[in-house]
């Protein structure tokens, strides 16, 4: 029996290290194998310099250019309203109210939609609805809003980052003392003037931990975006809201799918993947340290 | 004998289908010290939440009687809350300063009425912090984060923020049970003090404390108000056998 014992547990222990080890080889491979095969490809030139040449030379710029505009259209989209959404189910709903139960239902399956299915959303609701009527009412059926473009692509995103911004503000709100809410309350304050106040300041960096969390998936995301904004190619940066842009995801995808030449440009491929593994690891990482952050003064 | 500034008639009080307060019925005067003692859970801390209506918060719980301040029923439907916990400072069993400065402490509940005049709000903080009692030892840091201070400097500065609204009642839940001796008594000296001019209910688990601060003293025990009257006579001749049990310590 005792044997039969040691060897159940001999093999768990195995069988778990075995796992532990496995995803940190997963990683490490992915990071060799993309490192080796950029060549010393990432240079400042090829952060900075257009690509050239149909795609076969030259940088990555506007790739870089137009994922940074996104994710930045897509926070300001994103986080005032997973952070009004999440203050209200914290402060204002009930635990038990039918609407509080229905929005967190919501949330939560929100956050499991494949995000191709954002990226059908997007099209059928923002370019085809919102887009149409938009160009009809305002421009007479001219065709303008009624196509892929940045501020459609980036409003799809949000929509798919919005419950990682809910979840981690809310979790914020939650760390801050009622203590400090009732030390408000008794001074006179409203419960507004409690929550502009006390509140939300207190939970600064769980908004800002969630706004990272979202950049960060948002960034590395590509199907949200493929049928509402993202191009192939642009000779010129976006420079209006109804214009196309170029993302780092959607560049891999396609430089390793329906480039010129496929093999040939096998480094800049790998250039492209590293710069934005290094983009997400590094907000991550910062999400990370802030979140630390909380933790300590919520225990202090 | 002084004016009357808080009744409570008939005042009881659910947490769901749990009776906290049975049916309380209390003169408060102006202008004295008013302790209640009682063992933990007797419903001492609810009732002084009744006074501020802080209970409001909690979910699931209903009041009945009557609680007049200043003859005005607070449970009223037309009383606005908030301008009544103006009226009604509150000082916390344990301290909650605001992680902001020690001058935006004091000077939020100001801030919140309105007064923005950065002359106007100074005064009120010096003569809060002074009136408080911590003037000495803060004038300096003014600036500095309120987390930096000690616990016993934290409760101080508690009610110096209690006092910049200047709220006619002060309710004191436990001010000191989770201060050292010297902090304890810095906080009674000033209880005496901000009786002269506030009306001062306070809660207390510690006898020794209630005997010294208060000139009228509340016995509960399970929900019910057992004795109320004159500490000294509290203290020495109780009417009820229950009371006397407490405070020469066989129970509780």
């Amino acid at each position: 029996m005792s044997r039969r014992r040691k060897i159940t547990g001999g093999v768990l222990v195995g069988a778990s290290a075995f796992s532990a080890i496995a995803i940190i080889a997963i990683i490490v491979v992915i990071l060799v194998v993309v490192i080796i095969g950029s060549k010393d490809k990432i240079t400042w030139e090829f952060l900075t310099a257009f690509p050239e040449n149909g795609m076969t030379e030259g940088g990555i710029f506007p790739a870089i250019y137009g994922t940074a505009l996104m994710v930045i259209i897509m926070s300001v989209a994103a986080v005032p309203f997973g952070t009004i959404t999440a203050i209200y189910l914290t402060e204002y709903a009930s635990e038990k109210s039918v609407i509080a139960q229905t929005i967190r239902f919501a949330v939560r399956t929100l956050a499991t939609v494949p995000a191709i299915i954002f990226g059908l959303f997007g099209l059928g609701f923002f370019i085809k609805f919102i887009g149409g009527e938009m160009d009809s009412i305002f421009l007479g059926g001219e065709l303008r809003w009624a196509q892929p473009n940045i501020l459609w692509a980036s409003l799809t995103m949000s929509l798919l980052t919005l419950p990682v911004v809910i979840i981690s503000v809310e979790e914020a709100i939650r760390t801050v003392p009622r203590e400090l809410r009732e030390a408000s309350l008794a001074l006179g304050a409203t419960k507004w003037q409690t929550i502009k106040k006390i509140v939300i300041p207190g939970s600064i960096s769980g908004i800002m931990t969630g706004m990272i969390l979202a950049v960060s998936r948002g960034a590395g995301e590509v199907a949200p975006i493929l049928f509402t904004g993202a191009a192939y190619y642009l000779a010129t940066l976006p420079t209006s809201l109804s214009d196309q842009f170029m993302n780092l995801g959607y560049h891999i995808y396609i430089m390793s799918t329906q480039s010129a030449d496929v093999d040939g440009t096998m480094s800049i491929q790998y250039a492209t993947t590293l710069v934005l593994l290094m983009l997400t690891f590094l907000l991550n990482f910062i999400a990370v340290i802030i979140r630390a952050r909380i933790r300590r003064r919520v225990k202090a | 004998m002084k004016d009357t500034k808080i009744v409570t008639e008939a005042l009881s009080l659910y947490y769901g289908e749990k009776m906290a307060l049975n049916s309380v019925s209390v003169e408060i005067p102006e202008n004295q010290v008013t302790a209640f003692i009682g063992p933990s859970g007797c419903g001492k801390s609810t009732f002084l939440r009744t006074l501020n209506r802080m209970n409001d918060l909690i979910p699931n719980v209903k009041t009945s009687g009557k609680v007049l301040i200043d003859g005005l029923d607070i449970y009223d439907k037309k009383v606005d809350v908030v301008n009544l916990r103006k009226k009604i400072g509150m000082v916390f069993q344990k301290s909650n300063p605001f992680a902001k400065s020690i001058f935006e402490n004091v000077a939020y509940g100001p801030k919140i009425n309105g007064i923005n005049n950065k002359k106007d709000l100074e005064e009120i903080v010096v003569t809060s912090l002074q009136r408080a009692a911590i003037w000495n030892e803060v004038k300096d840091r003014l600036n500095h984060s309120a987390l930096g201070l000690s616990g016993g400097q934290q409760q101080r500065l508690c009610i110096a923020r209690t006092l910049a609204v200047n709220p006619e009642i002060i309710l004191m839940d436990e001010p000191a049970s989770a201060l050292d001796p010297i902090s304890t008594a810095k906080i009674e000296e000033l209880i005496f003090e901000l009786k002269k001019n506030f009306t001062i209910v306070i809660v207390t688990h510690n006898m020794q404390q209630a005997a010294r601060v208060s000139d009228l003293t509340a016995f509960f025990y399970l929900g019910e108000l057992i004795e109320f009257g004159k500490t000294k006579k509290i203290f020495t001749t109780p009417d009820k056998k229950q009371t006397e049990d407490y405070i020469t310590g066989r129970f509780g």
